[in-house]
């Protein structure tokens, strides 16, 4: 297509770069800022260079919680995808019984991040939650206070509770968008439930899924309110993940030069893994 | 290939309402009762919503019609699923696996069927040089145009050997108007050349008429008129089928019969077709006739009466011309060659004898 190229258009997208300036790109910079100095206080700097960088970057505990992050977002994706399709795939279609489990299926979206966390901390607690009560009636010794094995259990089935909606409400509008001639042509050529859902449903539903493997992954790579209510990132630092290390570097230790480097890499991070994952999600679309 | 017999096929959605003994008052398909001759092309014609598409899936099994039978040679399979009945069907929005190549898709139902691997590696290449396809048989099905698209749902109702019977549903809906005639032809040599019988569901009767050796019209469930595109042209059995055939439709005209003599308002029409023979009876009487053998005359001449000139419609190679007759003016569609003479305001219509229809209760009286 030939396209007409005016440079003049490019005035009209100045307010938008003023705009971004404003919000993200100023309050950015004075991250850099700090990430480059060491300040003890006002008009006392030391400009350090990439010197922050480097202690971050050899930061063994960092290492450590970096692996349980990347841990961590991938279980709850392997869980919460196919789970999500699963309930989709069963939800019924017409009627009140539709909008009933809508409704329900949606509850947990609305639920705040730290009432989640407040919610499965009582309700895991091996003497007064039901939860965790229970598990120890039936004899099963958890106690996520306790085990590092449980913490990560029971932060992992929460973040499953609060967020596999989000993936079933978004797996049941893609499949609601299939049109029934789609599924009548099938069923003339003779397919199978499995060839139905492998060659109609996932195909379709690619469009979407890319939507909310996207969104889990960023969210739950940015997890912080949840562990921190339920577990505080413990026992020991078992459950203590990006956002909240850099939390207790920032505000518990006040290191404000390590915490803004990593800061910004850990944000190059995020970038850097939605950005490959758009592209590899979007691939096989341009052929 | 198999002939498909409907008997006495009625459909309705469960959501229609129904008289006190709950019995259904609106069916969209009623009592339906045919047969598609083995190896014949038909055609299914009439308005949207007439209950043409809810047959087809009737036919095709992916509907249980509420009463009636579904015979496929003989053998009744009203209870059978699609894929036993062997009937392919073709939507009128193309259907692909998008996720396939060309190849996968018409392999699709065989490999459903388990047909082993080297008989799908031959009898898919077969098909494809029968569509025009076997350059593009390596390509993904998304990277297809509309056209394309349909050739391969079309082919994926083809691949199996032993269909009994293909039906389309308005196939050419949505394809571009240039490439709608090479795929209508491509269709009608597919059909001689694998002598399978054809349902092709349309509402465009240039695409029936064209394509069908029989022609179904269809209206509110019912079928009204069977026959070849010449019988509907010229011996519409209901006014219906009279409007609906044609373009612009027949005209039809209410009338009394006096006599031997046929009267519209106080005007007696010189020409009396089979009117003696359907004078008596009961209800209204209409006259029947064809826009395209009516003829505008400047001057009186035998068989014409005096009409008066309402409008002139250019259509390209020829003209609508709409005039007035009686004292009640009936407007009568005329359609006349484009550089005939047109009288201004007032002019004698000639009627043809041989080609008035006279219909009773808007039925055609034979």
């Amino acid at each position: 297509m030939k396209r007409t190229e005016s440079p003049r258009a490019w005035w009209l997208v100045l307010p938008v770069v003023g705009m971004v300036a404003f919000s993200a790109v100023i309050p950015l910079m004075t991250v850099v800022n700090y990430s480059v100095q060491d300040i003890f206080g006002p008009g006392q700097r030391v400009f350090v260079g990439s010197e922050w960088f480097r202690e971050i970057l050899q930061d063994e505990r960092l290492h450590a919680a970096f692996g349980r992050q990347i841990l961590f977002s991938s279980l709850v994706l392997a869980i919460e995808i196919p789970l999500g399709i699963a309930i989709a795939l069963v939800m019924p279609t017409r009627g009140l019984v539709a909008s009933v489990s809508l409704v329900v299926i949606a509850l947990p979206l609305f639920v705040p991040w730290n009432v989640v966390g407040t919610i499965w901390q009582i309700f895991g607690r091996a003497d007064i939650g039901l939860g965790g009560a229970l598990i120890n009636a039936v004899g099963i010794d958890y106690n996520y206070a306790r085990s590092a094995v449980d913490a990560w259990a029971t932060v992992v089935v929460m973040d499953v509770w609060h967020w596999t909606s989000l993936v079933a409400l978004l797996a049941f509008a893609g499949l609601r968008a299939i049109p029934d001639a789609h599924y009548q042509a099938a069923r003339i050529d003779g397919a199978s439930a499995l060839a139905i859902f492998r060659y109609v449903q996932l195909p379709k539903l690619r469009g979407v899924l890319s939507i909310a493997v996207l969104l889990r992954l960023m969210d739950s790579f940015m997890i912080y309110t949840e562990p921190l209510v339920l577990t505080g990132g413990g026992p020991g630092n078992a459950t203590t993940f990006l956002s909240q290390f850099l939390a207790k570097m920032a505000v518990g230790q006040f290191d404000l030069g390590p915490a803004a480097a990593f800061s910004l890499v850990y944000f190059l991070v995020v970038l850097a893994i939605c950005f490959l994952f758009f592209k590899v999600l979007t691939a096989g679309e341009e052929d | 290939m198999a002939a498909i017999e409907l008997a006495e096929l009625a459909h309705h959605y469960g959501r229609e309402p129904r008289d006190e003994s709950g019995e259904p008052t609106d069916w969209a398909v009623d009592r339906v009762t045919h047969v598609f001759r083995d190896g014949s092309a038909s055609a299914l014609l009439g308005p949207s919503g007439c209950g043409k598409t809810t047959l087809l899936s009737i036919i095709s099994g992916l509907l249980r019609a509420t009463r009636g039978r579904v015979l496929l040679d003989g053998v009744d399979v009203t209870a059978s699923s699609p894929r036993e009945r062997r009937v392919a069907q073709v939507f009128q929005f193309p259907v692909v696996y998008e996720a396939m190549s060309v190849f996968d898709n018409l392999a699709f139902p065989l490999r459903n069927d388990g047909m082993p691997e080297p008989e799908i590696r031959r009898r898919v290449p077969e098909i494809a040089e029968m569509l025009g396809l076997e350059g593009r048989l390596g390509r993904k099905a998304r990277s297809l145009t509309a056209d394309e698209r349909q050739t391969v749902s079309l082919g994926r109702g083809l691949v199996r050997s032993d269909v009994a019977a293909l039906l389309l549903d308005e196939p050419l809906t949505v394809i571009d108007p240039e490439r709608r005639g090479a795929l209508r032809r491509r269709l009608r040599e597919i059909q001689r050349r694998s002598s399978a019988t054809l349902v092709y569901v349309t509402h465009d009767q240039t695409e029936a008429l064209t394509f069908a050796e029989e022609v179904v019209v269809m209206n509110r469930g019912r079928i009204l008129q069977v026959g070849t595109p010449r019988e509907l042209f010229e011996r519409p059995r209901d006014t219906f089928v009279g409007r609906f055939i044609g373009s612009p439709g027949m005209n039809f005209l209410p009338c009394r019969v006096s006599g031997s003599q046929l009267y519209i308002d106080e005007v007696g029409l010189p020409a009396g077709p089979a009117a003696a023979s359907g004078a008596p009876g009961e209800g209204a009487l209409e006259l029947g006739v064809r826009p395209e053998l009516l003829e505008l005359l400047p001057r009186p001449a035998p068989g014409s009466v005096p009409v008066a000139v309402r409008a002139v419609v250019e259509r390209g190679d020829h003209r609508l011309i709409t005039v007035a007759l009686g004292a009640r003016e009936h407007p009568i569609v005329v359609r006349a060659r484009e550089g005939s003479g047109i009288p201004a305001d007032a002019g004698f219509l000639h009627f043809p004898p041989r080609h008035l229809r006279l219909y009773r209760e808007g039925k055609l009286i034979e």
